[in-house]
């Protein structure tokens, strides 16, 4: 059975083809390697140096690297708007992304749990039909969830953007591949000393499952941070936006502005970025999993 | 690690005291192991599916019924009006027709140009980073990283870095000596170049991820066995990994279409669906006839065609694919 350490390093360490690479071929991997992450880096890089620019700074040519004259005025200008209350987006993202991703992982591991362990009449018709709606495209629901949503009186609050994203059946799918891989003993034993089913799932199974249940709320923390297009069209006051819904509206108020458009950009993205030099393991074995799955 | 949590349960002691010690075993009425509540299993299921029913269940019928209906959200009266929603779709020289058919042509060029682009260069960077060097660990992150950003920011960046006038890339292409400014974000075909540019440079690093962990699920002995009968580096990868990559390949494909036939954000942030409407994605469209418009049978008749398409896309790429095998 996979062991916490064992899923984390899912995407482990082999190499397929070890011989026959000399030092020329060596250099030239370590330099394809590095022009690569130069591209990959570069943007993100000028994004956070732009952010520390004075507005003609951030037009000049030829391109300066590192800001002439460093300035946080970029991020003065936002801080010091009311339309784009930007530490308040800030807020409302890691508020809706947390709270959904507290919903994700209770509903779908509660779930999964019996599809994967227990017999009942139903279990067959319920998983396929899960698994059916992970061939849908989601936008088919987009017009009947916004009247729903609606209709919750949900509109222009974080529960539009809470609770309608926990239907996904990937959760579902995900924790049940997982679960269904415990060997039944750890059950029988706990059964044979009277624990109930709820006893067994909470004291049994989900310590058991840290890894699968850390890489499935990362990634649903992930999903739910840059979610964009939902966001765009429930949410209205500029108070109540996420972190995506609210860059977007800085295109037309700042059009010029680029030092307070990237700072805007470097608040949302560093600390995503930093949560993801940690945890990059977990992300990207979740990520090799579903590949590996499918 | 069975033996540790069944040691690590037996050391919190029985979790039904009772039960066990004082009762003997044919006494368990109701907390017999062996025959459970039979409302268990939907007890469990039941907070999932209540979520689930209102927001997959019921959308995936009202939605058919909204697109039965001349449904605009500000009208009190929602009349029936059968299959015309299709019909207008389908009726030439119709506005909504045109404009329809035009932002479907949007998202098919997108998917063309793209995913292409997508299945191969995401290979080649997994081909490179499966082999045995120091680092692979940090390349991997390296190149994942861009996709941790969301699309919102990956817009606002690469919409300050393609400016025609003000841009990074277009003063760099200035040093090197090109004097006319480049209109990325204005004029095709730029704009073709630049969206799918963007989205290659975003979620590269996510195809290769999925590719890495296929290429490190396929048998080594293959691979030695190629080598004994003397097949090059690109004999082996031709008849070795490939083939054994297919069910990821499969995958990849499936995912990256469906990907790019929702392009909605970079559109939306970067070229605004101009010019002309030519960049307007269908999602793009239907958002925008749906949710700003508010014609929302209309719109949802829109997503049904939509979903039909890809439906029928993906199942060919199954059979396509899977024929290939046999």
């Amino acid at each position: 059975m996979a062991t916490a350490v064992e899923h984390a390093s899912l995407v482990r360490t082999r190499a397929t083809s070890p011989a026959g690479r000399g030092v020329v071929g060596t250099l030239l991997l370590y330099a394809l390697l590095l022009i690569l992450s130069v591209v990959v880096l570069a943007p993100l890089l000028w994004m956070l140096s732009t952010s520390f620019k004075t507005t003609g700074d951030a037009t000049a040519l030829p391109p300066q690297w590192v800001p002439p004259e460093p300035t946080l005025e970029g991020y003065r200008t936002l801080f010091a708007d009311a339309q784009a209350p930007l530490l308040r987006w800030f807020g409302n993202s890691v508020l809706v992304g947390v709270l959904h991703t507290l919903l994700v992982l209770a509903t779908a591991s509660a779930a999964a749990y019996p599809l994967a362990r227990m017999r009942f009449p139903g279990r067959r018709v319920v998983f396929a039909v899960i698994v059916a709606t992970l061939f849908v495209p989601g936008f088919v629901f987009l017009m009947p969830n916004y009247l729903i949503v609606d209709g919750l009186g949900w509109l222009d609050t974080v529960w539009a953007l809470v609770v309608p994203g926990a239907a996904g059946a990937f959760g579902v799918f995900f924790l049940c591949q997982f679960f269904a891989s415990l060997p039944a003993a750890l059950e029988e034993a706990a059964l044979i000393d009277g624990a109930n089913r709820w006893q067994i799932f909470v004291r049994v199974v989900l310590p058991l499952s840290k890894a699968p249940l850390a890489t499935l709320g990362l990634l649903t923390f992930l999903a739910s941070w840059n979610d964009f297009l939902w966001p765009l069209y429930v949410l209205f006051n500029p108070s109540q936006l996420t972190l995506p819904a609210g860059l977007a509206t800085l295109r037309g108020a700042y059009a010029t502005d680029f030092p307070a458009v990237m700072a805007g950009a470097a608040v949302a993205s560093v600390p995503v970025l930093v949560l993801f030099a940690f945890v990059q393991r977990y992300v990207i074995a979740g990520v090799a999993r579903s590949g590996l799955k499918g | 690690m069975t033996t540790v949590s069944a040691a690590d349960t037996a050391r919190r002691g029985p979790l039904v005291p009772a039960a066990t010690t004082t009762r003997p075993a044919t006494d368990r009425r109701t907390r017999s192991p062996h025959r459970p509540r039979w409302w268990t299993p939907y007890a469990f299921l039941a907070p999932f599916l209540l979520i689930f029913g209102t927001f997959v269940l019921v959308p995936a019928v009202s939605g058919v019924w909204m697109s039965l209906h001349n449904w605009d959200f500000f009208l009190p009266d929602r009349p029936f009006v059968g299959l015309q929603n299709y019909v207008d779709l389908f009726t030439p020289g119709a506005l909504v027709a045109q404009q329809f058919w035009e932002s479907m042509r949007a998202t098919g060029i997108f998917v063309v140009l793209s995913v292409p682009l997508l299945m191969t260069i995401p290979l080649a960077l997994a081909l490179l980073l499966d082999q045995r060097f120091r680092g692979r660990t940090f390349f991997r992150a390296v190149f994942f990283a861009p996709y941790v950003l969301g699309v919102s920011v990956v817009g606002l960046l690469w919409q300050y870095l393609l400016n025609g006038n003000t841009g990074l890339i277009n003063g760099y292409l200035a040093e090197l000596g090109v004097t006319e400014a480049v209109p990325w974000l204005t004029a095709t075909p730029w704009v073709w170049v630049s969206l799918v540019g963007v989205t290659l440079w975003w979620t590269m690093g996510f195809n290769s991820v999925v590719y890495l962990a296929g290429l490190q699920s396929v048998d080594e002995a293959l691979y030695d066995a190629a080598k004994v009968d003397g097949a090059g580096r690109w004999a082996r990868l031709w008849h070795v990994t490939l083939p054994q990559l297919r069910p990821v390949i499969l995958f990849v494909l499936t995912m990256t279409v469906l990907a790019s036939a929702n392009m909605f954000g970079q559109s939306y942030l970067l070229t605004g669906g101009n010019p002309s409407n030519e960049t307007r994605t269908a999602i793009m469209f239907i958002a925008e006839v749906g949710l700003e418009q508010f014609r929302m049978g209309l719109a949802a008749a829109m997503s049904y065609l939509l979903a039909l398409l890809l439906i029928v896309v993906s199942a060919l790429n199954f059979l396509f694919l899977r024929q290939k095998e046999s």
